[in-house]
């Protein structure tokens, strides 16, 4: 080994150079393969989520020449009560009525109501709640087509004639009619963002699982926020290495592992069950989501004050500096955004956490968008995961649609952590 | 050849004739007093018989040490002397490091430094510390020299903090470097700017001793002169300790200089008589550069 000369150690070390190179550019080549397999499943995810979710953007409508007769609505007055027991779905079947006045027999008659929504009566009411001079006159408006009609208009571009599901003969022949004169068309589908939850896909909306999720964040965000990062303070600054303290931290590392929906069962035993806090509101939801995030934001917490350079502690103690100060005026402004990151990540993760919510009953049918954190409430995972287990067709791309809203809330929910993070970082 | 080289750059060679001297001096000398002179009549800071442990190490052994008003100290010796760990024992910075323990009494114009009673915030108002490696805070330049006046409740008004902001600098011979930029990042300077930036934050609070461990180790020779004049000049008003690795820097600032050795003070002189005259053998074996 001594004796080697120079020449006889270049030639070894150029006798393995070829082999290293190849080992650098296989291992590259990995990289860049799982890189581009990453980048393959994004996009078919998306495209995928994309071309069968975008028809829930919009919704068939019939055109009708609709006729407010006190007679047929059977009031005479317009108030709350009457609005009430107004008959708007007699004027909805006489307007159908009128456009087909060929129509006969007690069966034909029902395709014929069928063809539009069973939600269109309420529009109708609105309406009149709106204008009251409207009792009495005749208007055009337009109202969403029934789902399997819409179903049926939306598969048409599709090839093999369309999708036709409960859609008879009769009714195609209609359809047709109505497509041929332009009573029926493709409109923007606004019940989506308007309208909670319903069991006709046509009337069914996303807004109040929205607002659940939104509010369900909030208590998070407000709950897990402060907490974790005074946890992580304190642990990090002030509390003694004891075995208490390690006590603690495994405790901390251990419950970051736990199963979601044991915190639900938790949270349903705790506060629904012994704090006796309404069933399904987001109150609850955000305290259960809390115990969930609370471990993810004290871990990063504490890896983000962990590495603050020392220097800074000793340069603030040297002058004088008492603990809080330290803590306060050097350490916590350079460890923010790391802290903002590890919140980030738990409310993410809290945003697309379904388990924990089932069990503390945030998977009810609501209808109505709620107005506070103790109004029964759903989210939008949740909201997905019922449209995905409903029969109808149109709830097919309602689902993705929800996922494109889900998808979208979070992208805005992380970029504007990751400006606030840029906005908040300082270099040392 | 190869070998050869590589003793070369390590530490002392084993087959030349001083380190089997060195060997000798380091086995064989027990260090059990101190040489020289370690009290003063007007003494600022009066220490006597100080142990610090870590956790069950002892770093230092019974040191017992005067530092003069308006004298400036140099602590000497190599690495691992325990000379950082006293000059921090002085304004507590030894409290944060976990399982590290001082007994001894420690006094600051005969007020005891260590008790029970003793606040450490008012303590490190009076005793300043300058760090090894700069720290300015990652804020403007304003902003670090005006931080100790502002926590301490020094200035009532802007104005006044204005101008210890200004007075700070000056003494710091920083301000017409950075006179015109007080709002851009204290980190933006150079090495021996930022040094004296934290030079002027230390004597914003107008200490009364100002602690420095190795202020010029991370400094450039040019930079390194700079902080020696303002250390020179600062004398007059502050009482000085400063450690530090080079003897050449050691002669050039202080008075007395002090030579650690593993843990104990070995000899305590003038800087002139220390250099010049050393009583003890290893502070000769460390000054002539036998080892260390």
């Amino acid at each position: 080994m001594t004796d080697l000369t120079q020449e006889q150690v270049r030639e070894r070390i150029e006798r393995r150079l070829a082999g290293r190179h190849r080992v650098e550019k296989t291992f590259r080549g990995l990289g860049i393969a799982s890189i581009a397999f990453g980048i393959l499943a994004v996009v078919i995810l998306f495209s995928d989520i994309i071309a069968k979710g975008s028809g829930a953007f919009v919704q068939s409508a019939v055109q009708l020449e609709v006729h407010y007769d006190p007679a047929v609505l059977g009031i005479e007055q317009v108030d709350e009560e009457s609005l009430t027991w107004a008959n708007f779905t007699g004027v909805i079947r006489e307007a159908l009525r009128e456009r087909f006045p060929e129509v006969s027999g007690r069966s034909e008659k029902r395709e014929l109501y069928s063809l539009v929504s069973t939600g269109a009566p309420f529009k109708l009411r609105n309406r009149l709640q709106a204008d009251p001079e409207l009792l009495g006159r005749s208007e055009t408006v337009w109202v969403a087509a029934d789902d399997d009609v819409d179903t049926f208009v939306k598969s048409l571009s599709d090839s093999g004639g369309g999708f036709r599901g409960r859609t008879s003969d009769r009714m195609i022949r209609w359809i047709d009619q109505l497509l041929a004169s332009g009573e029926l068309k493709k409109r923007f589908n606004s019940n989506f963002f308007t309208n909670g939850d319903s069991r006709e896909p046509e009337q069914a909306g996303i807004r109040a699982a929205l607002v659940g999720s939104l509010l369900t964040l909030l208590v998070t965000l407000a709950l897990s926020f402060p907490i974790g990062v005074a946890a992580a303070i304190y642990l990090e600054e002030y509390a003694p290495r004891n075995r208490w303290t390690d006590l603690i931290e495994v405790n901390i590392n251990n419950l970051a592992a736990v199963p979601s929906i044991v915190f639900g069962l938790l949270g349903l035993a705790i506060f629904i069950n012994f704090f006796e806090l309404p069933r399904s509101a987001p109150l609850v939801g955000g305290l259960v989501l809390t115990l969930m995030t609370l471990p993810t934001i004290i871990i990063s917490s504490r890896a983000a004050l962990k590495s603050v350079p020392p220097s800074i502690r000793e340069a603030a103690m040297g002058m004088g500096a008492s603990r809080m100060q330290v803590v306060f005026h050097h350490v916590l402004p350079l460890a923010m955004p790391g802290m903002l990151t590890g919140t980030i990540i738990g409310m993410a993760q809290a945003l697309g956490e379904t388990a924990p919510l089932l069990m503390i009953g945030m998977v009810a049918f609501i209808v109505d968008v709620p107005g506070g954190v103790t109004d029964p409430a759903t989210v939008l995972p949740v909201q997905i995961f019922l449209w995905a287990d409903s029969p109808e067709r149109a709830f097919v791309e309602r689902t993705s649609a929800a996922i494109m809203v889900l998808l979208s809330f979070l992208i805005v929910m992380n970029t504007s952590a990751v400006w606030l993070r840029k906005k908040l970082e300082r270099r040392w | 050849m190869n070998t050869m080289t590589l003793d070369a750059a390590g530490q002392t060679a084993p087959a030349q004739p001083e380190s089997v001297e060195k060997a000798t001096v380091d086995t064989d000398t027990r260090v059990t007093e101190t040489v020289g002179q370690p009290f003063c009549d007007d003494a600022k800071l009066r220490m006597r018989g100080i142990n610090v442990f870590y956790g069950e190490t002892q770093a230092i052994n019974d040191v017992s040490l005067d530092i003069g008003r308006n004298e400036v100290v140099a602590m000497i010796g190599p690495s691992g002397c325990g000379k950082s760990t006293f000059l921090r024992c002085i304004n507590r910075m030894n409290d944060t490091i976990e399982g590290c323990r001082v007994e001894g009494d420690l006094t600051l114009d005969d007020e005891p430094i260590y008790g029970p009673r003793v606040d450490v915030v008012p303590l490190r108002a009076r005793v300043g510390m300058v760090f090894q490696k700069p720290n300015p805070f990652p804020k403007s330049i304003y902003e670090n020299v005006a931080y100790g006046p502002k926590i301490h409740g020094i200035a009532s008004r802007r104005a006044e903090l204005d101008e210890i902001v200004e007075n700070s600098l000056r003494r710091a011979g920083l301000w017409n470097e950075v006179k015109d930029r007080l709002d851009q990042p204290g980190t933006g300077l150079s090495g021996g700017q930022q040094q004296r930036l934290c030079i002027a934050r230390a004597i914003a609070v107008s200490p009364e001793v100002i602690l420095m461990d190795e202020p010029c180790s991370a400094l450039d020779p040019i930079a390194t002169a700079r902080i020696e004049e303002l250390i020179d000049e600062l004398r007059e008003n502050y009482t000085i300790a400063i450690v530090t690795h080079s003897m050449q820097q050691a002669a050039r600032v202080s008075q007395r200089t002090a030579y650690f050795h593993l843990g104990h003070l070995v000899e305590v002189n003038d800087t002139e008589t220390v250099f010049t005259n050393p009583q003890h053998e290893l502070t000769e074996a460390y000054i002539t550069g036998r080892f260390g």
